[in-house]
């Protein structure tokens, strides 16, 4: 396999230095090797893979935790109560390196080596009750909450516990409980001399881009320091996806960023076809590599209107309405629906194409270049939005990459990473399309880049129209959830299979899995553990927006209150999708 | 003065505040429409024919609202703040000249005079700012402070080269000055600055940064509701026609005009002058706060300086 051979010297080195530390590989389906270490060498190894060999692991792409308390089929695998997994990319490589750690309920804190390791293990203290013997604030769940709800012995519905009454007691404590003190937080109130204003911007305040707050510490309009407040809009999807058939997830899919359409349903699908060893017929990988392309367009022209609405500029938003308004009505003509479709299955797509989708999609190429055009001289090109965002928020590369930056966010830093170009998925290799990057990797270039790609986002589309392959949208395969309805309707084998689905759920092989797309916000990524049941085991669902909020402490301070609003902005972050 | 011309000046005032009440109202509406033109949208449509009793509905719904202080309030300061928003707006008025003897008090100092009701609102900006007791508030009570200072400095220089032409302070001197001429092209740069100004003095984007709502959420404001918000409402957009009547009466002379009446000359510019500050709130994105002031010291208030000194040559020149 072509991506071993990309990570080969790697193991063999980590072998080499580590000897026995490395306890052993796990064979699994992915495209990457999967190490369990012990936990002497957990912090050393990750050391060595970012700073001491050629060609390194400079993101630190995700990490999270498995409950393996009541999974099944284990053999070969060391004991551990809590596996701590993290997922290391390679740009260089173009590969990656997922290391496991067998723990009890402790694991030593990779903080030092990876600085987005910090909000990571802070969740997995929060979900599990990881120890990492540091600061064990919660960070998703409310500061009151009883128990950790990610693992196995925590209830999953609301319906296993008392009915849920507010007092005003509770109230009160949920209150006391939120920080509002810098003192608590190990935060200044005076700088040289100046008793500093402590703002609490958010949760609900008209330019945090939903329910986020942050804790500003401001002399006069400088922020001097920023503490982010996430979890207003935590929804427990992770645990959602172990109550849910397989099938009956993808919906959840849809609003864990729910700008993003069918975009977050393509990793999840990648992850579970790859499970079930399923290949989605060409017809299928295009349609959704339109429908994925239609909702990148969607996203971003709401990130422009509202980037440009946060600097001010009243009107931009409501024209690219207009634009979406016509995305949306092609979607719904499409899928049915317009932000939520669940389009998307396990093996295909929910129905084929309908009759006439060409014109629908000719006419939205042809209005849409125009426009953008109009945005590029109403706000690109407008000196007023350059002076607001030129060398506002500017960060380097190797920042980026240090806080788990992707997407346009690393792009504006002039770093070509696009996993549709460098890991090509459902197709995305037929076709013909340029990778937008800035220079500065400041407020500008970020809105800039997302500009070009709505171009190229139509460049792709435009070659869909050209080049849709016939045949069906579904695969031919057992598994394929609901199988096609005219051979159910036929063959008794299939029919059972479809009986099972609807009554008991898919019941996907034993096994992880991964699926990975360039999102319209950066790198999402499914992992997926089954145990051969008809409801996942494990979904833990990586995020972009979770990662690029991480880098707020350490690049607000300095900015005036109007250029936190622009920077914040032009992450283009979605609170479901942070909190998920 | 006899009683009679009392009474007249009383009626004249009435009927005038009446006006501006209503002129400020049906602005509303003609902002929200025009913006929804230029939008893409329709803006509100339902309320009368083509929506235009909206701006009743509104005030209806603003005066029957709760006006609620937030606790920890100066109370007393907190509802005086719109009072003073809204009062020196409508006095400044008092000196305007509509038409040929059409103004209620045609000052010597007319112009001067509406200066210093335009200067007047940052009190009631920074007061109610520090009565809210709220820190998104107190932010845009501050940038007001700063912002004042900085717009107000080229302000007035501005339009002193208009001053020294006329050789006048009176609304209907500097009129009769235009008689044939205006002064927007005897004064083009002038004109620019003040119109630059103006916007900051009507606290009109691109330059609201005293309640950016994208920032500090409605800035000095924030806590306002019911008719205390609403008087502050109005301060605002009874400031923009003052300032497009001065911009009027200084620039585009006054209320000549050929065929029509000169008080019809005069409502129209004044209109045209409103409709382009509508325009210029859907098209300009918002400087950043220390952005405007530096534009303020370092290049308006030179160039105001530059205006008004070749200005001061020439009409020392022609009179020499």
């Amino acid at each position: 396999m072509s991506l071993d051979m990309m990570t080969g010297d790697v193991v063999q080195a980590l072998r080499d230095r580590f000897g026995a530390g490395v306890v052993g590989a796990q064979p699994t389906g992915e495209a990457f090797p999967v190490l369990w270490l012990a936990p002497e060498i957990w912090v050393a190894a990750h050391r060595m893979l970012r700073d001491e060999i050629a060609q390194p692991f400079p993101l630190l792409a995700d990490l999270w935790v498995i409950d393996e308390t009541t999974r099944q089929g284990l053999e070969g695998q060391p004991a551990s109560t809590l596996t701590l997994c993290s997922h290391l990319t390679s740009l260089a490589r173009n590969a990656d390196l997922r290391l496991k750690l067998a723990t009890a309920g402790s694991a030593p804190s990779l903080v030092p080596v990876y600085a987005n390791a910090d909000w990571y293990e802070r969740e997995a203290f929060d979900m599990f009750g990881m120890d990492f013997g540091r600061e064990t604030r919660r960070i998703l769940m409310p500061p009151t909450w009883d128990g950790h709800p990610l693992r196995k012995t925590h209830y999953a519905r609301a319906t296993e516990r008392p009915p849920f009454v507010m007092t005003d007691a509770f109230f009160a404590a949920e209150e006391r409980a939120t920080p509002t003190d810098p003192a608590e937080l190990g935060l200044p109130a005076i700088r040289d001399g100046e008793e500093l204003m402590v703002l609490n911007f958010g949760p609900h305040h008209p330019s945090t881009h939903g329910v986020f707050r942050i804790l500003l510490g401001l002399d006069g309009e400088e922020v001097v320091w920023a503490w982010p407040d996430i979890g207003y809009h935590h929804r427990g999807v992770e645990k959602m996806a172990e109550r849910q058939t397989w099938h009956g997830f993808i919906p959840y899919t849809d609003r864990v960023d729910y700008l993003g359409g069918v975009m977050s349903e393509l990793p999840y699908l990648m992850a579970v076809e790859s499970l079930c060893g399923i290949t989605v017929p060409p017809r299928a990988q295009m349609i959704r590599v339109m429908l994925c392309e239609f909702y990148r367009i969607m996203n971003h022209l709401l990130f422009y209107g509202t980037m440009a609405q946060d600097v001010g500029q009243m009107s931009p938003v409501f024209y690219m309405f207009t634009d979406r308004e016509k995305g949306y009505d092609l979607i719904q003509t499409v899928t049915g629906a317009r932000m939520h479709p669940a389009f998307f299955r396990i093996g295909g797509v929910a129905m084929d194409l309908p009759t006439g989708w060409e014109t629908l999609v000719r006419d939205f190429l042809d209005w849409m270049p125009a426009r953008l055009d109009d945005y590029e001289r109403m706000v690109l090109n407008s000196r007023l939005f350059k002076a607001r965002t030129v060398g506002v928020g500017a960060y380097d590369t190797a920042t980026a990459l240090n806080w788990g930056t992707t997407g346009p966010g690393l792009r504006a830093t002039g770093c070509d990473w696009d996993l549709r170009k460098r890991r090509p998925y459902s197709g995305y290799e037929q076709f013909d399309f340029d990778v937008p990057t800035g220079t500065r990797g400041d407020c500008f270039d970020r809105t800039r880049v997302r500009a070009d790609e709505m171009r190229e986002s139509l460049k792709i589309i435009g070659q869909c129209l050209a080049h849709m392959p016939a045949g069906p949208v579904k695969a031919d395969h057992p598994l394929t959830t609901p199988p096609p309805r005219k051979a159910m309707q036929r063959d008794i084998e299939t029919l059972i299979t479809h009986f099972l689905q609807m009554s008991w759920g898919t019941n996907v092989p034993r096994g992880e899995a991964t699926g990975q797309v360039e999102s319209h916000r950066g790198l999402s990524q499914y992992s997926l553990v089954s145990d051969g049941g008809a409801q996942s085991y494990r979904t833990r669902i990586r995020t972009p927006s979770f990662a690029h909020l991480q880098m707020l402490p350490t690049i607000l301070p300095g900015m005036t209150v109007a250029d936190l609003v622009a920077h914040v902005a032009s992450l283009d972050f979605v609170m479901s999708d942070v909190d998920r | 003065m006899t009683l009679l011309a009392w009474l007249l000046l009383a009626t004249a005032s009435i009927v005038l505040l009446a006006l501006l009440m209503v002129a400020a109202g049906v602005f509303t509406w003609v902002e929200r429409r025009v913006l929804g033109f230029l939008q893409e949208r329709l803006g509100p449509n339902r309320v009368g024919p083509f929506g235009f009793l909206q701006w009743v509905a509104d005030t209806v719904k603003l005066i029957t609202k709760e006006d609620a202080a937030p606790a920890g309030a100066d109370r007393a300061a907190y509802i005086l703040a719109p009072a003073f928003a809204a009062i020196p707006m409508l006095t400044g008025f008092g000196v305007v000249a509509f038409g040929e003897g059409w103004a209620v008090a045609d000052l010597d100092m007319g112009v001067v005079f509406v200066m210093g009701m335009l200067a007047l609102t940052v009190y009631a900006l920074v007061l109610g700012a520090w009565a809210s007791r709220n820190r998104y508030a107190m932010l845009g009570g501050l940038r007001a402070a700063a912002q004042m200072l900085a717009y107000e400095s080229f302000l007035g220089l501005s339009l002193m080269g208009v001053v020294l032409m006329a050789g006048s302070f009176r609304m209907s001197d500097i009129v009769a000055a235009q008689d044939g001429l205006w002064f927007i092209l005897l004064q083009p740069l002038g004109a620019a600055l003040f119109f630059t100004a103006g916007i900051a003095a009507a606290h009109r984007l691109p330059f609201d940064l005293q309640e950016s709502e994208n920032d500090i959420v409605a800035g000095f404001m924030t806590e306002y509701s019911g008719m205390s918000f609403a008087l502050f409402f109005l301060g605002e957009y009874i400031a923009v026609m003052l300032v497009a009547a001065l911009g009027t009466t200084l620039f585009l002379g006054g209320w000549y005009g050929p065929l029509l009446p000169g008080p019809i000359w005069f409502g129209l510019k004044v209109g045209l002058i409103c409709l382009a500050f509508i325009w210029i709130r859907a098209a300009l994105p918002r400087p950043r706060y220390d952005q405007l002031i530096g534009f303020a010291w370092k290049v308006a208030l030179p160039l105001a300086l530059l205006n008004l000194l070749v200005t001061g040559w020439i009409v020392v020149g022609r009179a020499g």
